[in-house]
């Protein structure tokens, strides 16, 4: 920092520009010297190096705004500005003010507080949405074209509910896990920040990507070509982070909970970039085609698409329950051959399932024919891990009674082995034959997000909020009572309104008369998933309901309120957080 | 279950889990995807296929901004009730130029892989418009802000190019004169030879029934009429191309 004598005389005199001059010159002066030593004492002056990044970055993005004739990369452009001009904004609000105390523990936790928040924050917008959707196929004058459309509200769905907030939940949760279970500090703070919030901004990129029609039309990885690149970059410093964190480690082995995060975390890596190979229109231009077409693109896609459910979805939701269930039913992993044998079973099998897709389609019969065979073989390591976890409460199924948030791991891992069993039988090509196309398929899907993913997530949140925060306990037990109960009757009605659903549009499609002619026409058919469409969107409202219960809980535990309430009967009092 | 025992070497070495499990999880895809892209016989052989023309990529780009691919399917499996009712079982060869592919995985409406030339174009604009005013069941969306959109056309070469470099064969003439062919594809009083010469069959046509301007609803309706009519069955062998 110059001393006031030896500035230049423009920023003698007080004001804004000078304090922006300051933050600049002491900035780059951090930012080629001491960028990497993030917890300094005194003045916070961290922050500047971000603040410098930040608006860098606003000032590039605004400047392909000002340069493309593609209106949609224009106004796309002009929306990632204006996040990025606020992060500049709060960061430069923070700076100068002291550091906050560094947590005792010696562990990287404030970007696990933000994704805890962010994690509820994310759950109820992608819910919010998916209500909002499934009320617009029950009625369609809910659609306000051309931003809130079904057709862009869809992905906006699918990608806020898994990669918002199931991918803020696993990054959130693998680093505590990894923390705690390799008894080391995150390797850089900085890169965990920039992981963290370069993740927020890739949600935020393709949000608002899907409402201005950006998309490359391959369900679940829409985002296009920049947001994909943006992706990758924060995808590969995630994993420089969490395998740097292992390596320095001071327990000599690798916990179970960390190589399935580390399998999801590489695999991503390695799906993410093959299936998003495209060429784009140019580089002012939003749009792109991709690399592949027909059958090869289907296939790829699908590949794709099965395993984002067995990475994304299960292979890092199991290493949340690896971690989460032992830890909060305070008992061992039920066995640890199982989960070595589980384990590679698993990672092995899942890449093969990606075919079953696609039965019946012009894809050929010997990939069809693969993709059964393997999916089916999928049901055992899947199975595995149900045992693995339910097993854990070997001797504890008291706490089924008296804990909540155990009650919650246990029906997410019930509702795993319910949809890992659906999943092969579904995948039998002549099962496929009439659930493919059908709102089966839909039920199938929630029946895994909702109960498993959603479910465990939420156990984990409970579990992490009064530590974090170091509270004594949660503001109330009873509310998480009810927060089981509303998502666990919504999901039973959504999975079982969508499987009755699925099975009559499937017979309805295939039926003739005795004269041989179709009986229904399609828009008959359409006009008999009305009251399925209703009675599932009154199933997702629950379980909506519930995750607001739950932030609830969670904004009053934060504000350090304890609600005075009967304990829950035979639950053992007040345990103290870690 | 001595070979158990030994996995704690892998548990011990991060960077060994790290390459064993990529590598697991390399074999499923390079066995089950990598084939398909060099068996011949992943594409049957057929007459009749060729690139969209500029107005029909321009509609199609219109089909994947609004998510169509959500609802609608663009594959017929081959079934009875299907054959009979949306046509022809798909063949891969029919989405060959397709970057990216267009099959679709739900039916909430019906299949679209051949709707072209099923219904009128004033039917296809007045559907768009406002879906339940022709199909009372319907739970579709109304894309009226399509036909009052004007196609934003100056970069379609820039299109056509980038679909060339992945391997659509679109001549140097075609990107050229793509912006040409694209006016030429909405105006049936004018002279559409050298489309017609480079794209066989394209229909020519006012599609959205306003004459003063080419709107999004004309590219939209051009490729919604152009689907799954390329393909000449009269000279396909069913027997030949069984894989």
């Amino acid at each position: 920092m110059l001393a006031p004598e030896r500035r230049p005389p423009f920023l003698v005199s007080g004001g804004v520009i000078q304090r922006v001059l300051l933050i600049w010159i002491k900035g780059g002066a951090l930012a080629t010297s001491d960028i990497a030593r993030s917890s300094g004492s005194g003045a916070d002056l961290r922050n500047i190096g971000w603040f410098i990044t930040l608006a860098v970055g606003a000032f590039f993005t605004l400047s392909l705004s000002g340069l493309s004739h593609d209106d949609a990369f224009r106004a796309h452009m002009g929306l990632i500005t204006a996040a990025l001009a606020v992060g500049a904004f709060v960061v430069l609000r923070t700076t100068g003010k002291p550091v906050v105390a560094v947590d005792t523990a010696g562990y990287f936790d404030e970007p696990i507080r933000w994704g805890a928040i962010l994690t509820m924050f994310w759950g109820i917008v992608g819910m919010l949405v998916g209500v909002c959707i499934a009320l617009q196929l029950s009625f369609p004058d809910l659609n306000f074209g051309p931003w809130f459309n079904f057709g862009r509200l869809r992905p906006l769905h699918t990608s806020g509910v898994v990669f918002a907030f199931g991918g803020t939940a696993l990054i959130t949760t693998s680093f505590w896990v990894v923390q705690r279970t390799s008894r080391a500090r995150l390797i850089n703070d900085n890169l965990a920040r920039f992981v963290f919030w370069g993740y927020q901004l890739f949600i935020f990129m393709a949000a608002t990507g899907y409402l201005l029609g950006i998309t490359e039309s391959r369900e679940y990885a829409e985002p296009e070509w920049y947001t994909d690149i943006w992706l990758t970059i924060v995808w590969v410093a995630y994993l420089v982070l969490f395998l740097g964190t292992i390596v320095k480690r001071k327990e000599p082995h690798i916990y179970v909970a960390n190589w399935f995060y580390l399998a999801f975390i590489v695999t991503i890596a390695l799906l993410h970039v093959v299936n998003n190979l495209s060429v784009p229109v140019s580089l002012l231009s939003a749009k792109s085609y991709s690399l592949f077409s027909g059958v090869q693109d289907a296939l790829t896609q699908w590949w794709y698409g099965h395993n984002a459910v067995g990475f994304f979805l299960t292979a890092g939701f199991l290493g949340m329950m690896y971690y989460f269930m032992p830890k909060q039913a305070n008992r061992p992993i039920y066995s640890y051959r199982l989960s070595i044998i589980h384990f590679w079973a698993l990672i092995f099998l899942y890449i093969w399932a990606g075919p079953h897709h696609l039965h019946y389609t012009a894809l050929p019969d010997w990939a069809q024919t693969l993709g059964m065979v393997f999916s089916i073989m999928l049901w055992m390591p899947s199975w595995g891990g149900m045992i693995n976890g339910l097993m854990t409460l070997r001797g504890a199924w008291d706490k089924m009674r008296t804990d909540p948030i155990i009650r919650m791991m246990v029906i997410a891992v019930a509702f795993y082995g319910m949809s890992t069993f659906e999943g092969p039988v579904m995948s039998i090509r002549s099962v496929n034959a009439l659930s493919h196309y059908t709102n089966w398929t839909i039920g199938h899907v929630h029946s895994g997000a909702l109960g498993w993913v959603g479910m465990i997530s939420f156990g984990a949140i409970y579990f992490l909020v009064p530590r974090l925060w170091n509270r004594e306990r949660l503001y109330s037990m009873r509310m998480i009572n009810w927060h089981f109960w509303l998502a666990t009757v919504g999901i039973v009605i959504y999975a079982a309104v969508m499987w009755v659903a699925g099975i009559t549009q499937g017979l309805m499609w295939r039926e003739y008369d005795q004269q041989g002619f179709l009986v229904y026409s399609f828009a008959e058919v359409v006009a008999a998933m009305h009251p399925y469409y209703v009675a599932r969107a009154f199933g997702g409202f629950l379980y909506l309901l519930g995750a607001l219960v739950m932030a609830y809980n969670i904004w009053m535990t934060i504000a350090g309120k304890v609600r005075s309430e009967r304990p829950i009967a035979g639950a053992v009092q007040l345990q103290p957080a870690e | 279950m001595d070979l158990l025992a030994k996995h704690g070497v892998i548990e011990r070495n991060a960077s060994l889990l790290l390459v064993l499990s990529l590598v697991v999880v390399c074999i499923g895809g390079i066995v089950e995807v990598a084939p398909l892209f060099y068996f011949q016989n992943t594409i049957e052989k057929v007459a009749g296929m060729r690139p969209y023309t500029p107005l029909e990529l321009a509609g199609r780009d219109i089909y994947v901004r609004e998510g169509c691919y959500l609802c609608h399917s663009q594959m017929i499996r081959p079934f009875r009730d299907e054959t009979e009712r949306f046509g022809h079982y798909s063949l891969a060869a029919e989405s060959m130029y397709d970057h990216p592919f267009q099959w679709g995985s739900e039916r909430t409406g019906p299949d679209l892989a051949r709707v072209g030339d099923r219904y009128s174009s004033a039917w296809q604009v007045d559907h768009l418009m406002a879906p339940r005013s022709v199909v009372p069941e319907s739970v579709m969306p109304s894309y009226a802000f399509l036909a009052s959109t004007d196609l934003n056309y100056s970069e379609i070469a820039a299109h056509l190019k980038a679909n060339a470099i992945v391997g659509v064969p679109y001549s140097d003439e075609m990107i050229k004169d793509a912006q040409i062919d694209l006016v030429a594809q909405t105006n049936p009083d004018g002279d559409a030879s050298g489309l017609l010469a480079r794209y066989p069959k394209a229909r020519v046509e006012d599609f959205d029934g306003d004459a003063k301007r080419i709107t999004e609803m004309d590219a939209l309706v051009a490729y919604l009429q152009m689907l799954g009519t390329l393909v000449d069955f009269s000279t396909y062998d069913e027997k030949a191309n069984e894989r």
